[in-house]
């Protein structure tokens, strides 16, 4: 078996609350990951956007994180210099945000944008090469016409389009992880099914790592090869993507039997009773 | 609707705005002048005017005729550039304006470039340590500067720095041997100055200015840094600003081209009223330091309750304010796509 | 679990105490902030020595003392004596009430002023609303001090016309801030419940769109307060203000200006009074802002 791409070890990150007093968001995550595309699936507070960013090193700075382990292809992020983990970002470890509207500068081009990704990767590239790559890069993420919408703001892209060219500037430099944090969550479903194949074609070609962090349940089992769920900061669950329907773990099957399908019963779907002792179960 | 025509469209009506506003101003300065006053031909020619110069002025105000009608020809007058006679100085008030004027404005524009240069980079730090110590030095410096009264800080800064220390020129755009030979043809007393070669007045005018240039650049920057670190937060907190780190960018793109690149959006309104606030302020700093301004023309007009002279320094002051404003609106519209798809001006 | 939804055996009550733990709560947050403690303390200073001045006063503001004449401080007179032999010390604290009725006039009569406007024309919308915002941008484009300063000039000076004058420019921010939340409300469902059940506008406008403005309005009537003491202060200083031999702070700064290089306690004493509870205005609103303004809640 390969080393794995990127390993973590009791994950904690904690914030303070309005009477001051630590809160801990995610407690004691640990999974590891290789060339595979791992789903983290939980609801809102769970956890799972900050595991992402955890790893990325873009957490907040009023939040306190301690971590037994934390290495990506070797490389001890845990030590390693703000300096080091800068320059992973971009180059070797991106992450998809949810929403274009938000995610991308209002007032810079989308070329421009897109540039300054490349451009970081390589400070001495000429302009024309630089602009050069970043149409090939809009047109490896399916957009017509690249070299116009290089000339387009932000809020002249469809939800779709947006998604695509955050997608394009954060795998331009071909990084090998990629994270992506609800990346369809705020597009309409007829899109999301284009975004999603975009994501697959991309991650199988070029073999990157992906973490796919969803409350979409369905979604991330079709999608991905590995589950892990997450609850209250823990991870209660983790299975292949193919043996969902074989849950063991309550809250996993709860939130199965929560999903409506076309030919399943027509009673009423059951209600989801969380468990007090969800919460204190170490896994 | 085809985008030409709602472009103009869009001009149409923010030209009426501004022409709306401009009639405004008029109303009030009309109303301060004409209807408050018992007697607002006294008001203008003051108690001890001979009974020839009141008929004449009432006459002029055409006091008997309907108010609607007064304010159409005042609003006449003004736009043939009519403020009324001054009748302390005994010229058209505009004419009086007009000559005072470029000394205030000198004065501002140093004043606001300071603020500027300092209250921005201020602004972005105090945002960026957030609740760390600099940012608690500079809201510090910042909240002393709008909390303290303008004309009290000149008058303690010149008993330091001039009186006591000696460091600076006192009162006085230039030292009295120099009144009268300073040259002047844009009425900028260091443009004139320089272009004439007088070295040794340019330095003179120099010493004179750097007090009140200096006080008044302070009221600027604690504005305008406050400004700029409350619009920096709200930027700093979006998440266009964590793609930026996504990428792998340094801390001072990330913080100057992404989330000051577009702070400096509204903070163009902040500036904007900055400039207005520091020619309104002249009033009370130019008696200070006998600065020959509009401020100090106002001022000793309201001693000789010359109220032409008040009214017209509010009115042009006022115009400047709706100017600055278009201003204002004009660089948004250039600076921010967004504006632009809308069909606004 | 328990479960929370027992209704309450009696919901005034219930009511009662669940605004007074929303005010502890809100109390604890704001003694954390040292700052916004002093604020606090120098504002309540005023209200407390504009109340007790007679008998915090050593000497009678009024009566000169010939001999005393621009005494420096010392043992007898505290802050100094101006240039009529009065008591500086005790004509600032005599000033404070001057102060505190100025500030008081005015927030009294521009925010609810305001507040109507807006609400009244985000509420109906239309042509009340097109004329009332005209009205408010008019006023919010004007130079704010010099408009008083005439308006002072013409009317006469006095304490009253200076609050007056102040009034007619202080009255916008509230009326925008009103409208502003009048249009979101005026749609929402609990409104048109209300109006369904018969409100009236006015009912509406008063209970429920007003309220909603309150923390908005009461972050910015404090920075106002410190603005109010800073413009009256300029007017004073011109001589627009309370008059002699009224001991306003601004005005004794103007009289105290011819000494400032000799006897430099005249001037600068009332200033830094001014200083003081302007700063105090200034950082009480600081700290209620960072409290009330759900966007800058910073876990720190």
């Amino acid at each position: 078996m390969t080393a794995p791409l990127a390993e973590i070890e009791n994950l904690r990150v904690a914030f303070r609350n309005d009477e001051g007093q630590w809160h801990d968001a995610v407690r004691g995550v640990s999974f590891s990951l290789g060339r595979e595309k791992l789903g983290i699936v939980g609801e809102s507070g769970s956890g799972k956007s900050l595991t992402g960013r955890s790893l990325l090193g873009v957490l907040p700075s009023y939040a306190r994180v301690s971590v037994d382990k934390l290495s990506f292809d070797g490389i001890d992020l845990k030590t390693a210099s703000p300096k080091l983990r800068r320059s992973l970002r971009g180059g070797r470890m991106g992450m998809i945000l949810q929403d274009p509207k938000y995610s991308l500068n209002p007032v810079m081009s989308v070329g421009k944008q897109i540039v300054e990704a490349i451009r970081i990767g390589d400070r001495k590239l000429a302009a024309a090469e630089a602009h050069r790559k970043a149409v090939a890069a809009l047109d490896a993420v399916h957009i017509r016409e690249p070299e116009r919408v290089m000339g387009l703001y932000p809020h002249e892209l469809s939800g779709g389009m947006g998604q695509r060219v955050m997608i394009a500037m954060m795998v331009v430099r071909e990084p090998d992880l990629l994270i992506a944090d609800e990346p369809t969550s705020a597009l309409d479903v007829t899109v999301r099914t284009q975004v999603m194949s975009l994501m697959d074609e991309l991650v199988t070609r070029r073999g990157m790592g992906l973490i796919f962090i969803s409350h979409d349940l369905n979604l991330v089992a079709k999608f991905c090869d590995r589950v892990i769920v997450m609850y209250a900061g823990r991870i209660v669950e983790t299975l292949d993507a193919k043996n969902l329907r074989a849950a063991q773990h309550p809250y996993t099957q709860g939130l199965l039997a929560c999903l409506p399908s076309i030919d399943g019963s027509l009673e009423p779907l059951p209600v989801l009773n969380r468990d007090a002792s969800w919460l204190e179960a170490a896994r | 609707m085809t985008r030409p025509l709602r472009l103009l469209l869009g001009l149409a009506s923010w030209l009426l705005t501004v022409a709306i506003t401009l009639v405004g101003l008029a109303a009030l300065t009309f109303f301060i002048g004409r209807v408050l006053p018992i007697d607002p031909v006294l008001a203008i020619v003051g108690e001890k005017a001979l009974p020839e110069v009141y008929d004449r002025v009432y006459l002029e105000l055409g006091l008997d005729k309907p108010i609607w009608q007064q304010f159409v020809e005042y609003l006449a007058k003004l736009l043939r550039g009519d403020f009324g006679i001054s009748y302390s100085t005994n010229r058209p008030v505009l004419t009086d304006l007009l000559s005072f004027f470029p000394a205030t404005l000198e004065l501002a524009t140093i004043g606001l470039v300071i603020g500027v240069a300092l209250g921005v980079p201020m602004g972005v730090a105090s945002a960026y340590w957030h609740e760390k110590w600099p940012d608690h030095v500079i809201r510090i410096v910042g909240l002393i500067g709008y909390s303290v009264p303008i004309f009290w800080l000149g008058l303690v800064g010149l008993f330091v720095f001039y009186y006591k220390l000696g460091w600076v020129s006192g009162p006085g755009q230039v030292d009295v041997f120099f009144t009268g030979i300073a040259p002047r043809v844009t009425g900028f007393i260091l443009v004139d100055t320089a272009l004439a070669g007088e070295w040794e007045i340019f330095w003179n005018a120099v010493s004179h200015m750097i007090l009140p240039a200096l006080l008044i650049g302070y009221f600027s920057l604690a504005y305008i840094s406050r400004m700029t670190r409350s619009v920096m937060l709200d930027q700093l907190s979006r998440e266009y600003v964590l793609t930026a780190r996504l990428k792998g960018a340094s801390e001072f793109t990330v913080v100057v081209r992404h989330a000051l690149g577009n702070a400096m959006i509204p903070l163009i309104t902040v500036i904007a009223l900055s400039y207005g606030g520091l020619l309104e302020g002249s009033v009370l700093v130019e008696t200070i330091f006998a600065w020959p301004g509009i401020g100090n023309y106002i001022y000793s007009s309201l001693f000789s309750a010359d109220m032409n002279a008040v009214l017209g320094g509010t009115l042009l002051v006022g115009i400047v304010f709706v100017l600055l404003n278009m201003l204002s609106d004009v660089l948004y519209a250039a600076l921010d796509p967004r504006s632009r798809s809308l069909g606004n001006k | 679990m328990t479960l929370l939804n027992t209704p309450a055996a009696d919901p005034k009550a219930a009511l009662r105490a669940a605004r007074w733990k929303e005010f502890r709560n809100f109390a604890r947050r704001f003694f954390r902030n040292p700052l916004g403690v002093v604020g606090l303390f120098i504002v309540v200073l005023l209200v407390v020595v504009a109340a007790f001045a007679p008998w915090l006063a050593t000497h009678d503001p009024y009566l000169p003392t010939l001999s005393a004449r621009l005494a420096p401080p010392s043992a007898e007179w505290w802050f100094g004596a101006d240039e009529l032999g009065r008591d500086i010390y005790s004509r600032l604290v005599h000033g404070s009430r001057l102060t505190l009725l100025i500030v008081g006039l005015v927030i009294v009569t521009s925010a609810p002023l305001g507040l109507i406007i807006g609400a009244v024309a985000g509420t109906r919308g239309g042509w009340l609303d097109a004329v009332f915002m005209r009205i408010t941008d008019v006023f919010l484009a004007i130079p704010k001090l010099l408009l008083a300063l005439a308006f002072v000039a013409a009317l006469g000076p006095g304490i009253v016309n200076a609050a007056l004058a102040i009034t007619l420019t202080a009255w916008p921010p509230y009326a925008r801030l009103a409208r502003a939340e009048a249009l979101v409300v005026r749609n929402s469902d609990y409104v048109n419940a209300v109006r369904l059940a018969g409100a009236s506008e006015f009912r509406i406008i008063v209970f429920h769109v007003i309220p909603m403005c309150l923390s908005s309005v009461i972050v910015r009537m404090t920075f106002d307060m410190a603005g109010i003491i800073l413009t009256a202060a300029g007017l004073g200083f011109i001589g627009l203000g309370a008059q002699p031999p009224l001991p306003e702070w601004g005005a004794m700064i103007s009289t105290g200006r011819k000494f400032i290089f000799d006897q430099w306690w005249v001037a600068t004493v009332p200033g830094i009074a001014i200083f003081t509870v302007s700063l105090g205005f200034n950082l009480l609103g600081d700290a209620l802002r960072d409290l009330l303004d759900p966007h800058l809640r910073q876990r720190k």
